[in-house]
């Protein structure tokens, strides 16, 4: 039994504890918010935070994370997910969709360490997202306007 | 990818037309069968993950429209959306005709019934060829254009008035005295008879169409909801994932389970024609039990050849004389008499899709009848496909199309081989739970049905004064459709028509000009990858054109000019590019433009590309794009297309191929298959050109000009002329 606090909840899983915590969180827990993309921490699908930062779930085992504070995508709450959403509706951001939720945890994780950030940092944070339908154009846009909203 | 004439299929925006409905179509099941209506194929197969049933109030008017009580406008798409945006271009076209409010719209997939959902140009229930608007555009336009007629008649019937003193707007039916939403007259309007013929709307009233409107699935998608295939779980479900052969063509031979049965979760090893399926209760327990699996492999039909013989071969075949795919005048006789000569061998990787969302698919099969949940794109083909192996009638296998993280031609197959595989794990376990199969990145990067590999070889004489005096263009590389059932439409005489779209119809005025092709097999399958044979073809041309305008000393858009006389649309599009991106004004120090003009998909885009020099490698700052895709139904879904056609390709150009060494693949994952990322998108700029022309395909036509564009501005830059993709394999120097 491994004990792990999800999304502020806090539940018992029988997985082996060298599990990845995407596993453990999609097939056990029934969270599919985040994405199995690569199962090799190169794509940014199966994002989510480990004590209020990223993490690469695929490659996580659970035990690394017992005792901390993990967010899902469905737990990614507050003023700035918030307006990243809206920012991310309004421009469209999403084709096919499967990448965004890793795509707006680390938005947010970037929005939450740096309020107003440069063309570089959001480089920066968003260069280990992939996204096949090549969106990154609109992502930028979005956290841009996210920044906006919440220096308003 | 389908060549068939999509002028035929679509009729021209007539004012006022009066369209005489298709009464075998959905007519035939509609007229006065009243209440009767709601009869089983009509009914949506809601997704598992919606968690919504067909609601029994829920009104039916056709087989594209349902109206809820709660007032919902529910689209049925007969097309996959992978992120393309069709799901919300044909709920635009039903909401004009309808006169519905934005806010009411709803868009879910149609269950899969070719006699009711088959796309108009293949004949099958299917997406592809970036024909998804152009063959539903005036079908989804009448059915809710037959919806509002029935909604007004019930609404004249419920206030004895006359129909002509009705109106509706914005989801809002009035006589002046009366008011109703489509929720509360939609049983009634229902059970209504249907006239034989509908009004379409004069274009100057649309309301939707023309206007960019946001994606129907964009809350869903950017509030991380369940939409996928992947995010599936059904009762007693299991999971599978399937070993495969290092090398195409080879077998299962002998089978060592026990220490993979071994694994926690781990319920069953099972062999398959492909390979062999370790199934489990949880996706992890499956991936381990295949770590856990020893298999030799029957390798007496395995290819063994990498990438390194397979181009000797294709550079040897590419000396000898191919199939004939056009002979115009006598090309080497003019090459023979030229001033000069260029001769050119470019070399095309193979690609792997490489969509975000793995491959997947749920099959349960249960007392004869079999239901998949999939990403379905060719909905037919997967029908009989899984019911030629379970022993059932392809009607008996019912398909839930689920959203799509992404395909690029992925989930669009021939043999539907990954729903064959799930349907023979299903069969062998003789199971009655569902199966969900799961690929992993390494089952996709590793696992063929690539864009194939391909070899051009082009001589082009030029005059003394640099005009083309003759061309001569042989292409070698596998044909993606010889002994594919879209053969028929695509191979004639030998020759695929897709292995050299964008070379044999050329919009250049070029005499004496000659094209041959040769069909070569290996044993990695080929598919379509987004705009299918544009991929190199646009490359080639593109890059040989802007030589031989750089050669000659001319400017190489007024260069391309001068051979577009029979091509408006194409010269429009390149002249608004080069307006809008300022070509032939000063650029930044260490900065050069490219460009590059091509129709694919009765489309035509010119883009303009802003690129320098980094670290030897090609930056792409800018892209400056020039579309004509005839009446644009939703602009801003127009500019995403170009933009993600814009990036995917420019990833490829850049970085991505497929190697094989001893006909082993040796690439795995994102790693060493690298796309692009973040950092390198550069700056995307679109300007639609106007127009009334029937809508045509955008999916994939921003893709094929980037490379071409990206290389024509590496070359004025360095004096490099990249014939060989990626980029990522030359070492680049500013001149």
């Amino acid at each position: 039994m491994t004990k792990l606090l999800i999304n502020g909840r806090e539940v018992e899983v029988t997985a082996d504890p060298d599990t990845p915590l995407l596993w453990v969180v999609r097939d056990e827990l029934r969270l599919t918010g985040a994405k199995f993309g690569c199962g090799q921490a190169l794509c940014g699908a199966c994002t989510m935070y480990a004590d209020g930062a990223p993490i690469r779930a695929c490659v996580t085992p659970i035990e690394s994370v017992a005792g901390q504070a993990i967010t899902t995508p469905e737990g990614l709450e507050g003023r700035v997910a918030e307006a990243v959403r809206a920012a991310w509706e309004k421009h469209d951001v999403a084709q096919c969709g499967y990448c965004q939720p890793g795509q707006i945890m680390a938005a947010v994780a970037l929005l939450n360490g740096k309020p107003t950030p440069t063309d570089t940092d959001i480089d920066e944070a968003m260069n280990g997202n992939l996204c096949r339908c090549a969106t990154y154009g609109r992502i930028r846009t979005a956290i841009k306007t996210a920044s906006e909203t919440l220096q308003g | 990818m389908f060549k068939d004439n999509i002028a035929s299929c679509v009729r021209s925006l007539a004012n006022e037309e009066s369209v005489a409905l298709d009464r075998r179509g959905f007519l035939r099941l509609s007229v006065g069968t009243g209440a009767g209506l709601v009869i089983g194929a009509y009914i949506p197969v809601k997704s598992a993950t919606s968690g919504q049933a067909a609601q029994a109030g829920d009104a039916v008017f056709n087989p594209f429209v349902t109206i809820t009580p709660a007032n919902k406008v529910i689209v049925l798409s007969k097309h996959l959306d992978k992120g393309q945006g069709t799901a919300t271009g044909l709920a635009t076209l039903v909401a004009d005709e309808l006169d519905a409010d934005w806010s009411q719209m709803v868009a879910e997939f149609a269950p899969a019934n070719a006699a009711l959902y088959k796309n108009t140009f293949f004949g099958v229930q299917g997406t592809g060829g970036s024909t998804a608007m152009a063959n539903s555009f005036e079908q989804y336009r009448k059915a809710g254009a037959a919806a509002k007629q029935m909604l007004v008649a019930a609404a004249a019937q419920a206030w004895k008035t006359d129909a002509s003193k009705i109106t509706v707007s914005k989801g809002v039916i009035t006589d002046g005295t009366n008011t109703a939403t489509f929720g509360e007259l939609a049983s009634a309007a229902a059970k209504m008879p249907v006239r034989d013929t509908v009004t379409l709307k004069d274009p100057k009233d649309f309301i939707y169409i023309g206007k960019s409107f946001p994606r129907l699935d964009q809350k869903a998608k950017v509030t991380a909801a369940p939409v996928f295939t992947q995010d599936i779980h059904l009762s007693d479900m299991l999971v599978a994932v399937v070993a495969r052969p290092p090398r195409f063509g080879a077998k299962p031979g002998s089978v060592d389970a026990v220490k993979a049965k071994a694994v926690k979760g781990v319920i069953g090893v099972v062999t398959i024609p492909g390979g062999v399926a370790v199934v489990a209760s949880s996706t992890w327990a499956a991936i381990k039990g295949r770590d856990a699996l020893q298999v030799t492999w029957d390798e007496t039909d395995a290819d063994k050849r990498g990438t390194a013989e397979l181009l000797e071969e294709y550079k040897a075949l590419a000396a000898k004389p191919g199939l004939s795919v056009r002979k115009d005048g006598d090309a080497e006789k003019a090459i023979a008499g030229a001033k000069t000569v260029i001769d050119a061998e470019f070399a095309f990787p193979f690609l792997a899709h490489a969509p975000m969302e793995p491959l997947n698919a749920i099959l349960a099969f249960k007392d004869g009848k079999a239901t998949i949940w999939s990403g379905s794109q060719l909905q037919t083909i997967d029908q009989s496909v899984a019911a030629a192996i379970l022993g059932i009638k392809p009607e008996d296998v019912a398909i839930n199309t689920q959203w799509a993280g992404g395909s690029f031609g992925r989930r669009a197959v021939y043999n539907s081989d990954y729903v064959a595989e799930v349907a023979h794990i299903v069969k062998a376990l003789a199971t009655d739970k569902p199966i969900k199969l799961v690929w992993t990145r390494e089952d996709d990067i590793k696992g063929g049905y690539y864009r194939p590999m391909y070899l051009h070889k082009v001589k082009v004489g030029l005059t003394e004064s640099g005009e083309i005096a003759g061309w001569h263009h042989r292409i070698v590389g596998q044909s993606i459709m010889e002994g594919t059932a879209f053969a028929a439409s695509s191979v004639k005489n030998g020759v695929d028509a897709t292995s050299v779209e964008g070379v044999s119809d050329t919009p250049y005025t070029i005499p004496n000009y000659e094209v041959e092709v040769h069909n070569t097999k290996f044993g990695a399958p080929p598919l379509w990858w987004r705009s299918v044979g544009h991929t190199h073809t646009a490359y080639v041309m593109e890059t040989m054109i802007d030589e031989i305008a750089t050669r000659s000393g001319k400017d190489p858009v007024a260069f391309r000019l001068a051979m577009l006389e029979k091509h408006p649309r194409h010269a429009a599009v390149l002249k608004l590019a080069a307006e809008k991106a300022g070509w032939g004004t000063p650029v930044a120090d260490g900065v050069a433009r490219g460009v590059a003009v091509h129709e694919s998909f009765k489309s035509f885009v010119a883009q303009v590309a802003e690129v320098r020099i980094a670290d030897g490698r090609a930056k792409v700052d800018r892209v400056v794009c020039a579309v004509d895709c005839g009446l644009p139904i939703n602009p801003d879904n127009i500019v995403a297309q170009i933009e993600g056609g814009i990036g995917y390709g420019l990833g490829a150009v850049l970085h991505s191929h497929v190697t094989l060494t001893d006909g082993i693949v040796d690439q795995a994952n994102f790693g060493d298959y690298e796309v692009l990322r973040f950092n390198e998108m550069p700056t995307v700029e679109v300007h639609i050109i106007p127009s009334t022309e029937p809508p045509t395909g955008i999916g994939e036509p921003g893709t094929p000009p980037i490379g071409p564009a990206v290389a024509n501005a590496v070359a004025a830059l360095t004096g490099q002329r990249i014939r060989t993709l990626p980029l990522a394999i030359h070492k680049l120097a500013a001149s």
